[in-house]
């Protein structure tokens, strides 16, 4: 196949390694989830890419429609979207209370924070 | 007919339990549904044992679709073990929660409290059970997102943190597994792990396979906290709330080794993941390292729950050295020694427990004399350390004893060498506690007096099974030996 | 933004709306495209915009936590209780096919229970959520 027939999986690493520079590089624990999060979206199209069947219809059996894509990957990315929206919602419901005891949201800080105790 | 729903059972129980305690949300009803799940749990995983035991492997189909179509549940001696690990150490200590958790949460999160525990409880059983590389990925979901919850809960602002840092850790790890599965699936087809094992082999020579290899290897590291990606362990150990620690240094990282072995042993195959890919020798250095620079850490700890967090990253660095060897010897050591450890350790965190429970406090500082003001309890916290070190008679002698055996057959000296040292320095760190609660002088106006007996009894019962499994070997080291020939098998 | 007219009056008129579609997104799932997950997030849409548009405390009075925490456990409990009601009738967990006196009628109905458990746990789950946030400077 040819360079741009698999530019999908192009985007997934590209998403996959900014979302993971933002959740090592960043001190700011907001970022950090969204890189989190960036990181997860990528594994999805990754998923969802590897269902397609070329030519393939969308898999809803209807007369007429064949070849259709595989349904399993989306299923399967489905159950991960719901974990990973409860990470995040987890994720920023711990920042929550971060900045309720600490009264910041950087990580130097905090970090600072706890030394000087 | 009800015998051959017990792998359903075993995870349905508790993932039906949580939402009742949910409904329930009194701390006195939680804690007893709780207690009596675990109880359940225990006696479901103990009949699947003698079943495994008496007839081979257990198959069990979800919904009556066959089994690489369907999600399939496969049972044989190493699940099996782990089963009995995970319900026996939660039973233990969920008893011993009770007035620890009462002291350390407030009332109102009681209820929420409970629930997070079953539904860890449900992971991590699910994890040990199901024979389905994308269930396995979503049982060790429910069980990080509920032990970040679990870690959160303890007193100390430093608790926030901590889960934090492991919830991003965690999810990385796991998300590098669901790369891996992914990648698995985009080659072969399919999730079920006995059809993945049996169709990996025409395609393991491709990119794919090796990508998806390192993908799932890296990611089950981050999760068992593999030096040098323990970095969330021992702040997560250090600040949670008594009962979890103890819960979690006893089952989670185990219940991730032996993901671990199942993915090296069973899917991929020995010869592929520890021949062809260079990981036997990459886990003897690594499992070294963590070994030595683990022990010296924890010498200069001055948080106790830090302390015995940094040995069981210690203890992790064992568990890897024994898969390197590739031998059924080591195989089995790393089997025994999940078991031991869980020992150990729950024994050591649940002493610890009672004494914070009683002094409000884990520093050294404060042990002076708890010798004398809580004898029962530091009497558990020797015999754990002592097994800790791996003293004949206890438990952990029997696991440093087999893994030193594999080490001779193999003829790696240094390994041996490292493991000498590494007990040595558990000696240190073990000291310094014994040291200042036995011979630091005796505070006479600090508090003293045990801990309940329904702390001080389940603490007491484990250290009982440290010396108990450390002279009657024939059960733990038996299925040990059996489980490690069936993975060596292949599944 | 409890005062202007434009917004009270357009989400009046959506919020049913949203609450339709989340029912046919649930409801349709058996033929269609649908399902549970996304249904319970359309369904919960429509919550969170009457307490975006008419305060926290408005949407807390029409559904209290305490009743959320009932539903969330109920959805729950239903999905895991059609599975224990399989093995109670003799077959293995969540196989369908015994709940009808036909296999298709059975799992027809054990489908539509199920989804209809997730549906109801994903909504008041995403309520909660949004509470938990929004709500938490409220006095």
């Amino acid at each position: 196949m040819s360079f741009g027939g698999l530019y999908n999986y192009w985007i997934v690493i590209l998403l996959m390694m900014t979302g993971f520079y933002v959740v090592i590089a960043s001190g700011n624990l907001v970022k950090k989830i969204i890189g989190l999060n960036l990181f997860q979206a990528s594994v999805f199209i990754l998923y969802i890419s590897v269902g397609k069947v070329a030519g393939g219809s969308a898999p809803v059996l209807q007369d007429g429609f064949e070849p259709y894509s595989n349904p399993l990957p989306h299923v399967l990315i489905l159950t991960a979207i719901v974990v990973g929206v409860a990470t995040t919602a987890l994720g920023l419901a711990l920042v929550v209370r971060i900045r309720e005891a600490y009264d910041s949201v950087e990580e130097d800080e905090i970090h600072d924070q706890d030394e000087s105790l | 007919m009800i015998g051959a729903q017990l792998p359903a059972l075993q995870v349905v129980i508790p993932l039906l339990a949580a939402p009742l305690c949910l409904l329930l949300y009194r701390p006195f009803a939680t804690w007893l549904l709780t207690v009596v799940t675990s109880a359940a749990t225990l006696v479901i995983s103990t009949l699947l044992l003698t079943q495994v035991l008496d007839s081979g492997p257990i198959d069990y189909t979800f919904g009556g679709w066959a089994a690489p179509f369907g999600i399939a549940y496969r049972i044989d001696l190493v699940n099996a073990y782990v089963l009995l690990i995970v319900s026996a150490i939660s039973t233990v200590v969920s008893v011993f929660a009770r007035l620890s958790v009462a002291a350390e949460i407030e009332a109102s999160n009681q209820g929420i409290f409970y629930t997070a525990w079953l539904l860890c409880l449900t992971g991590l059983l699910g994890i040990a059970i199901t024979g389905d590389a994308f269930n396995l990925f979503v049982f060790l979901e429910i069980s990080s997102l509920s032990s970040y919850v679990l870690i959160a809960m303890g007193q100390d602002r430093r608790a926030l943190t901590a889960s934090y840092q492991y919830l991003i850790m965690g999810t990385i790890g796991a998300t590098f597994i669901l790369i891996g599965v992914g990648l698995l699936y985009a080659l072969t087809g399919t999730l079920n792990m006995a059809d993945l094992a049996e169709r990996l082999p025409a395609v393991a020579d491709t990119r794919t396979a090796r990508a998806g290899f390192a993908f799932l290897t890296v990611g089950i590291a981050l999760k068992i906290a593999l030096f040098p990606l323990h970095l969330w362990l021992p702040n997560a150990y250090a600040y949670a709330p008594s009962a979890v620690s103890a819960f979690l240094a006893a089952t989670a990282t185990k219940v991730a080794v032996y993901a671990l072995l199942r993915f090296l042993f069973s899917v991929f195959g020995e010869s592929f993941s520890l021949e062809t890919m260079p990981l036997a020798h990459g886990l003897a250095v690594l499992g070294s390292v963590a070994v030595l620079f683990a022990s010296l850490v924890a010498i200069f700890q001055h948080n106790i729950k830090r302390m015995l967090a940094y040995s069981s990253v210690a203890q992790i660095g064992y568990l890897t050295l024994g898969i390197s060897f590739v031998s059924e010897l080591g195989l089995s050591a790393t089997i025994l020694h999940l078991f031991n450890h869980a020992l150990m350790k729950g024994a050591l965190f649940l002493a610890l427990g009672c004494i914070a429970w009683r002094i409000g406090s884990a520093r050294l500082g404060d042990f002076q004399g708890l010798g004398y003001r809580m004898p029962w309890t530091m009497g558990v916290f020797l015999i754990g350390g002592l097994s800790l070190i791996g003293i004949p008679t206890t438990a952990g002698f029997i696991s440093k004893w087999y893994l030193v055996l594999a080490a001779l057959e193999k003829g790696w000296w240094p390994v041996l060498v490292v493991i000498v040292i590494g007990s040595l320095l558990a000696v240190v760190y073990i000291w310094r506690v014994v040291e200042i609660a036995y011979l630091g002088k005796r505070l006479e106006e600090a508090p003293s007096g045990e801990a309940p007996l329904s702390m001080l009894l389940p603490a007491c019962l484990l250290a009982l099974a440290n010396i108990y499994f450390g002279i009657h070997t024939e059960l733990s080291v038996g299925v040990a030996h059996e489980a490690a020939k069936a993975l060596f098998g292949g599944l | 933004m409890n005062d202007n007219p434009v917004l009270r009056i357009v989400a009046k008129i959506i919020i049913p709306m949203i609450l339709i579609f989340g029912l046919y997104v649930q409801f349709h799932g058996d033929f269609g495209p649908g399902g549970g997950f996304q249904a319970g997030v359309i369904f919960a849409t429509g919550f969170i915009l009457y307490g975006l548009v008419f305060g926290t405390d408005a949407l807390r009075s029409a559904i209290p936590a305490p009743i959320l925490r009932i539903v969330i456990a109920g959805g729950l409990l239903l999905y895991v209780g059609v599975g224990v009601a399989t093995l109670l009738m003799g077959s293995d967990f969540l196989a369908y096919n015994v709940l009808g006196s036909t296999p298709s009628g059975g799992q027809h109905l054990g489908i539509f229970l199920v989804e209809l458990g997730v549906g109801v746990t994903v909504s008041a789950v995403m309520i909660t959520v949004f509470l938990g946030f929004a709500g938490r400077n409220d006095p």
